[in-house]
């Protein structure tokens, strides 16, 4: 066990954990930031993903002792009252059916628009594909990420 | 207005006064006969234990409530229900909420998500909650203004008197109204007069999905509770020795205990508890079958030629009409086992205590999660509670209760509260999965073409009856036969979406396309031809509805503009399961020498439409699923162990991969018929057919991607 300082949403957080500890569990039985989904732990679902630096990263398997002084911003920091651009799309097109995958597709579209503000069909399907839906919400999904390229 | 019947006088509806002011309608979610309210006004009906088993309430500040009872699973039905009270009552729908109810056995019953059944049974029970709670409104403000009832209406939230353009808001009335007897009677709209049912409704959990909000069985949390997973044996394994030694020794690890026939790991967190449980060192001996997928392929082969089988129905003669017949066609069509796959696995919360238990998750058939439960501990059912999540999925998956009992036997072994957390490599070699089946379908045309015999032969592993022998073609068709025949197998299997037709629906519709090109017939037309047999000279039961599965294929024609595009190659297929029907047309074009499949029409008669944004969800879902499990899906055993254990070695339908997709719904006044299921079924058969008719190739077994049309293509 060792003690590991993380930036989180912009807040400082302690936790003590094993080094080989996934950012996913840190975050979810930790810190109690449930947002962040558990979904194969193999980084093929995509469930967990979350922003390192601004860049996509899927937590369920990097380990604790990875992320030093990198900024993590989950699902519950993307925006102080979920009216990021994307999830105000997500709203609008009304993506979610079950919901259960759509923290993690909401944080790969929102750095999908960072890096790429007007993405093309083939680069938003290249992207979005890493992410599963098992309800299978993907046109919503596709439509919802160019609304937010629109009303950004 | 519809005026409902009056034939039931069993207490429908009661009112109570509600604490803290206002309306509170007591109503019963489960009396199916029972659509006539009685009066009672009394405080006391609010107390625990009366039987009404839903409410509807309207509070001083205007505030619309309903508890719904369903489990939400993604099928949007926390959305859907109060929608049908809102328009009913007229209602503002930003002042509508919904409550999900926790498992009340004494007040609900049907806590299930399963069937495409909630919305077909909950319809009328809402329309006259909503509509009762209307009547009582325009009462307490004609009251008031000293009117007649007669002359005031309702809008948005508000009585009106038009005569002397007065208003009142519902919160404002609420308290009176609570003082004004139930009527017997209410006028429910006309459906031409809908104005929020059949609207494009956002589902009301956005805010906190999009946000990350706790909601679903594995965000469930309690002060001290424990993470447990289980090790369990593959099928037809039991344990022999275990040595938990190093999984003990690990941190974070407070128990390691063999419950029947898995070994449960429970500790502080999740990651501890899983890297623990790979630490354990199982020996397993063999406890029944080993069965390997080879197995099954020679098993299938055997029970299609056994005379060992049950007949499911019989018509005419079909020896004579397929001695007499100037063609026969014949063909098998085999899919494998299936994994369920919710995204969120299995998970459950448990603490059972002296003599009581409390229970939360994610479950489809929470009551019987919960009498289970209580008949292991030996307690009474009512001191055990149970809390229903969100789920992050289901698809039948959920509607088995073995997670609930074993986080109950967890908990109770280590006497704490436990979360009992599959990870998904346990929830896809732990399946209960959907049955491997085989058919074999034969077919006799006369020297018209025209069907004049019909076999279908359905040989299952763990499936009971594979047929559904009075669905369509039966009925039409003079000489049938339908017979099944079932292997039993140590791997489980239960309900996978849409039961059965998720494959039977495949090879039939594969099949008639086979035939109507034997027959020398449009695939579209062969089908019409089939039911206007069925209409004219019906043979035996029939218990599809003719006219609407006509409407669905004529729609689906229409939209696709069957056979006028000759760039594209078309498919058709039509189905009827869950009450509904759906015709779908799917578009295929070759590139480089392969089929790519481009877009799905789809055409349903689901009655009417609650949400259309819902009911656009559900259909396009379950095209997605369909096909993304006829190309992609495949769980394969080898003596007893499955070979694919998580995403990398199983295949889900992903973003790059789904066609376009129009949707269509047949335009009626009919009650609502469900829409959880009944797009799956024909998906699979309108891309086969579509594929065909590119490639001149069948496709016989599922996947498809493993067959040789799809060799070399990723």
């Amino acid at each position: 066990m060792a003690l590991y300082k993380l930036l989180i949403n912009g807040k400082s957080y302690q936790t003590e954990a094993e080094a080989d500890t996934p950012l996913l569990w840190v975050l979810r039985d930790h810190l109690g930031l449930y947002g962040t989904k558990y979904g194969c732990g193999i980084a093929q679902c995509g469930a967990c993903t979350v922003h390192l630096n601004g860049e996509a990263t899927r937590s369920c398997m990097l380990p604790v002792s990875a992320v030093g002084a990198s900024k993590v911003t989950t699902i519950e920091g993307l925006s102080k009252n979920g009216d990021h651009p994307v999830q105000k799309a997500w709203d609008a097109v009304d993506v979610a059916q079950c919901g259960y995958c759509q923290a993690g597709q909401i944080m790969t579209a929102a750095a999908l628009l960072k890096r790429k503000p007007n993405p093309t069909d083939a680069e938003i399907e290249a992207t979005m594909s890493g992410n599963l839906c098992r309800c299978g919400t993907y046109h919503r999904i596709k439509e919802a990420v160019k609304v937010a390229a629109k009303t950004k | 207005m519809t005026k409902l019947p009056n034939h039931n006088r069993r207490s429908f509806l009661k009112i109570a006064a509600a604490t803290g002011g206002g309306l509170m309608l007591g109503f019963n979610w489960t009396e199916s006969e029972a659509a006539t309210p009685t009066v009672l006004v009394n405080a006391a009906s609010a107390a625990p234990g009366v039987d009404f088993n839903s409410y509807l309430s309207i509070n001083p500040q205007g505030v619309i409530t309903i508890l719904s009872p369903n489990p939400e699973v993604g099928q949007g039905i926390k959305t859907a229900f109060p929608i049908i009270v809102a328009e009913e009552l007229d209602a503002d729908w930003k002042n509508v909420v919904v409550e999900q109810a926790p498992l009340d056995t004494k007040k609900f019953e049907r806590q299930v998500a399963g069937g495409s059944g909630s919305i077909p049974h909950s319809w009328k029970r809402l329309r006259v909650a909503g509509a009762t709670a209307r009547h009582m409104l325009i009462e307490a403000a004609a009251k008031r203004w000293s009117v007649s009832a007669a002359d005031c209406a309702t809008q948005k939230g508000f009585v009106t008197h038009a005569a002397s353009k007065r208003k009142l808001s519902y919160g404002e009335l609420a308290n009176d109204a609570a003082q004004i007897p139930v009527p017997a009677d209410v006028k429910l709209k006309e459906i031409k007069d809908f104005s929020l049912i059949g609207q494009t409704i956002k589902n009301v959990d956005n805010p906190k999905i999009l946000t990350g909000k706790p909601l679903f069985g594995l965000d469930f949390h309690r002060e001290g509770m424990l993470i447990g997973m289980l090790q369990r044996p593959a099928f037809g394994y039991k344990i022999k020795s275990v040595d938990s030694a190093a999984a003990k020794a690990m941190p974070g690890i407070l128990h390691v205990v063999t419950i029947n026939n898995s070994v449960a790991v429970v500790g502080k967190s999740t990651w501890q508890v899983k890297k623990a449980k790979d630490a354990l060192k199982i020996e397993w001996e063999k406890d029944g079958n080993l069965e390997s997928t080879a197995d099954h392929n020679r098993i299938f082969k055997e029970m299609l030629d056994s005379s060992n089988t049950t007949v499911r129905r019989k018509d005419g003669d079909v020896e004579t009409a397929f001695k007499n017949a100037a063609k026969v066609v014949k063909a098998e069509y085999q899919c494998p086992f299936l994994p369920h796959n919710p995204l969120e696995p299995m998970n459950f919360f448990a603490h059972v205590k002296e003599d009581s238990a409390e229970l939360a998750g994610p479950s489809q058939t929470p009551e019987a999660a919960r009498n289970q439960a209580a008949k292991l501990l030996g307690f009474p059912p009512e001191k055990v509670t149970l809390e229903l999540t969100r789920m992050g999925g289901g698809f039948g998956r959920r509607l088995n209760t073995d997670f609930a009992i074993e986080a109950v036997q967890v908990s109770k072994a280590v006497n704490a509260p436990v979360k009992v957390m599959w990870t998904r490599e346990d929830d896809m070699t732990g399946g209960i999965y959907r049955p491997a089946v085989r058919y074999r379908f034969e077919a006799a045309l006369d020297d018209k073409g025209t069907l004049i015999g019909y076999k279908l032969r359905g040989a299952s592993i763990n499936a009971g009856n594979a047929t559904r022998e009075d669905n369509f073609p039966s009925g039409a068709v003079e000489n049938l036969l339908i017979d099944s025949i079932d292997h039993k197998s140590p791997i489980t299997t239960g309900p996978w979406r849409a039961p059965i037709t998720n494959f039977l629906a495949f090879a039939e519709q594969a099949f008639l396309d086979e035939v109507a090109h034997a027959a020398g017939k449009d695939p579209v037309q062969f089908r019409l031809e089939l039911l206007d047999k069925a209409k004219q000279k019906p043979t035996g039961k029939i218990t599809y509805d003719i006219d609407r599965m006509r409407g669905v294929i004529e729609l689906a024609a229409e939209k696709s503009g069957w056979g006028k595009n000759k760039n594209v190659a078309q498919g058709f297929s039509v189905y009827f399961s869950h009450r509904s029907y759906v015709a779908q047309v799917g578009e295929v074009v070759m590139e480089k020498g392969k089929p790519v499949l481009k877009k799905v029409y789809s055409a349903a008669d689901c009655g009417v439409v609650i949400n259309q944004s819902g009911a656009q969800q559900q259909v396009r879902g379950c095209i997605v699923d369909g096909i993304g499990h006829a190309m992609y899906g495949n769980i394969t055993f080898k003596d007893g162990i499955p070979d694919q254990k998580n995403f990398n070695e199983y295949r889900l339908i992903r973003m790059n991969e789904v066609p376009e997709i129009e949707v269509h719904f047949v335009k009626n006044e009919i009650d609502p018929t469900g829409l959880g299921e009944p797009s799956l079924p024909p998906a699979g058969a309108a891309v086969a057919n579509a594929i065909f008719k590119a490639t001149g190739k069948r496709l016989y077994n599922q996947p498809f991607v493993t067959t040789e049309v799809f060799k070399g293509v990723s």
